[in-house]
């Protein structure tokens, strides 16, 4: 079997946008650190080393890239899909309630993990209920639709982890995951290791669905062409439920993983500030690998390694941490247009 | 406690400044919007451009250099989206997702690099404008130049041979196309014009509204914007009536809390009022009157046959 990684034409052209982007955002990251007077070569090493340089931190940046594969297969089965399903933020904020929400429940270990994440996937996938209705019966577009929804669901679950989920004791972050309810380190002696562990099987279930399942076969001919699907019988709205509703789980799947599968803190803090924007780098995670399970894998790992150097360049580089965000920004922005590699491309040969 | 008169000027005033934001933006998104082009960078381009008008402020030592510069930091930031959107055939979305995300980490990142202080920049003594003085609370210029801008917009869109072409390319980009309208150069001055508000804004809220900087400083705003145009169907007069309600929105429930009666029954209730604008548009296009009246065109590049 032919894996559909790989694009026609010339084998490793994606591959290689993706690159572009990177390098790209290490570039005008690095024009930046130097005119605001920072090393960018201490910057960029300090950057890896917290994700690379010791098993902690390592394990730190496999908890970092767990999230991010599960907000990418959310963006990736939409873009099969034919969609544009930028809702995995908020879907990621109202996971990370109903993981926390499972605490109130005494289980056996295992037993309330496995409760938890169901509460998560389930809230993520109610969250996309809206999306489906707006776009199949009244045709609204789903970028309007999930941008709002992200924003109610930001101040819904402010307003949730306020009145229902608060810390009577700290007033910064809302009660801790049930020790019950985390995930197990049984690898490195780390949680991240089997948050990644989960993010991976989930990565390989959509796999497994979108091309070796006749329910994922219709998802994917509708993404490539709507047109066609039609008249081979493939009722639209199914393939748009599927999507919509298998990566709003997924991105609520996120948010357990973030709340859960974390070293710290096991809970989620003012203003939501741990689970913020994993959702949109997600997108950033997806397109950096070409919207395929294996692709996210790898990428998540990457992006998880660039975020995993917050503390390491602050703290070492003395440079703001920042500038993480910035060169992910830089990186989106420039997988937004796959013609820019082209034009340098072409621009090279002459 | 009861409403007395001083509360509602005050809460009237503060309503109307908070409303230029919203308005300001949505009216230039939906300029670029009736052109073709989505631009969900809004967000991020608000926060640049209020942090680069307290930096030209604060570098040139004057008030007005720096609203020129957050407007122009939006023009760039337009232009850049643009080329992506427009010249390059690239993602609408995905650009402006790359560029909120890129301001987020650029804001906090620059204030730190550039004054040494963390999170929020107050120190800046020019950063301040003259405000229309009234019994309560100040009353910024830029209400007044909103409403003008809505004004011309609207003139802009429905009475001029520009604001004709503006419309067709956002439309049917081809028919423009066959009548001789530079496609691509119609929606590029017309996202560039967008942004430009956006970083306008940005620069209302960090020299006029603040005088400072917080990184944090634009809180939705772009966002709240996008929810206008969407919510006022693509009519400049109507995202101003927008940007007030969502502008009155704010202030009412930043007020509301501050009662003690609302503040101890609903705890934190103002997080309910700032989901607001965003049900409020989720309902306006889920019923029937919002249908359709997007520009058809709207989100796809052209690409000539």
């Amino acid at each position: 079997m032919k894996l559909p990684l790989i694009g026609g034409g010339r084998v490793l052209a994606p591959l290689e946008e993706s690159a572009f982007a990177a390098l790209m955002g290490f570039f005008f990251g690095g024009i930046l650190l130097v005119v605001l007077g920072y090393n960018p070569i201490l910057t960029y090493y300090y950057m890896f080393y917290g994700g690379l340089g010791s098993l902690s931190n390592v394990t730190d940046m496999l908890g970092n890239a767990a999230p991010l594969i599960l907000t990418a297969l959310t963006f990736a089965v939409g873009v099969r899909a034919g969609l544009f399903n930028i809702g995995a933020e908020g879907q990621v904020y109202v996971g990370a309630g109903g993981a926390i929400y499972a605490s109130y429940y005494f289980l056996p270990a295992g037993i309330h993990l496995g409760f938890a994440l169901v509460l998560a996937g389930a809230a993520g996938a109610l969250m996309a209920v809206p999306t489906y209705l707006l776009k199949a019966y009244r045709g609204v577009n789903e970028v309007i639709t999930t941008i709002m929804l992200n924003w109610t669901a930001y101040f819904g679950v402010l307003w949730v982890a306020i009145v229902l989920l608060a810390d009577p004791a700290r007033p910064e972050k809302t009660i801790s995951v049930a020790p019950t309810s985390r995930f197990p380190d049984f690898l490195l002696g780390s949680v991240s290791t089997s948050a990644l562990l989960f993010a991976i099987a989930v990565a390989a279930a959509f796999y497994v669905y979108l091309w070796l399942t006749p329910s994922g076969y219709e998802l994917r001919s509708v993404g490539l062409n709507p047109e066609a699907a039609r008249f081979s019988g493939i009722n639209p709205r199914k393939p748009l439920l599927s999507a919509l509703l298998l990566g709003g789980a997924s991105a609520g799947l996120a948010g357990a993983v973030q709340v859960a599968g974390r070293t710290t803190p096991f809970a989620l803090y003012t203003g939501l500030s741990n689970v913020l924007n994993y959702g949109y780098n997600g997108i950033g995670v997806a397109l950096i690998g070409r919207n395929h399970p294996l692709g996210i894998i790898v990428a998540g790992l990457f992006f998880g390694t660039l975020q995993a150097g917050f503390s390491t360049v602050q703290l070492y580089a003395r440079v703001p941490f920042e500038i993480i965000q910035v060169i992910e920004g830089i990186i989106i922005f420039t997988v937004a247009a796959p013609e820019l590699y082209r034009r340098f491309r072409g621009s090279l040969k002459k | 406690m009861s409403l007395d008169f001083s509360i509602v000027g005050a809460i009237s005033v503060t309503g109307l400044n908070l409303m230029v934001p919203i308005a300001l933006t949505a009216i230039g998104e939906v300029f670029g919007e009736k052109a073709g082009v989505v631009n969900i960078g809004l967000e991020g381009i608000i926060l640049t451009g209020a942090w680069s008008a307290v930096y030209f402020s604060w570098l040139a030592q004057s008030p007005w250099v720096g609203l020129l510069g957050g407007a122009l930091t939006g023009t760039f930031f337009g232009a850049l989206h643009g080329y992506v959107a427009i010249w390059l055939k690239g993602d609408q979305i995905i650009s402006g997702v790359g560029i909120n995300i890129f301001a987020l980490g650029f804001v906090p990142f620059a204030i730190q690099a550039v004054w040494g202080v963390q999170g929020s920049f107050a120190k800046c003594s020019v950063c301040g404008v003259p405000e229309i003085s009234t019994p309560w609370s100040p009353l910024s210029y830029f209400v007044p130049l909103t409403i003008v801008i809505a004004g011309a917009f609207w003139y802009l869109l429905n009475k001029t041979r520009y604001g004709s072409m503006t419309k067709a390319t956002g439309e049917n980009p081809e028919a423009a196309d066959a009548v001789g309208i530079n496609v691509e150069r119609v929606r590029f001055l017309a996202v560039m014009i967008g942004a430009t508000l956006a970083g306008l804004s940005g620069a209302f809220l960090s020299i006029d509204y603040t005088g400072g900087i917080t990184k944090d400083i634009s809180a939705g705003r772009g966002f709240i914007a996008l929810a206008t145009v969407v919510f006022a169907g693509w009519k400049p007069m109507l995202a101003l009536a927008g940007g007030l309600l969502f502008g009155f929105a704010q202030e009412v429930s930043s007020f509301a809390t501050t009662l003690p009666a609302i503040g101890h029954t609903f705890p934190s209730v103002d997080y309910i009022f700032s989901a607001l604008p965003y049900v409020v548009t989720l309902i306006v296009v889920a019923t029937a009157v919002g249908r359709s009246r997007f520009p058809k065109a709207l989100g796809t590049p052209y690409r000539r046959e």
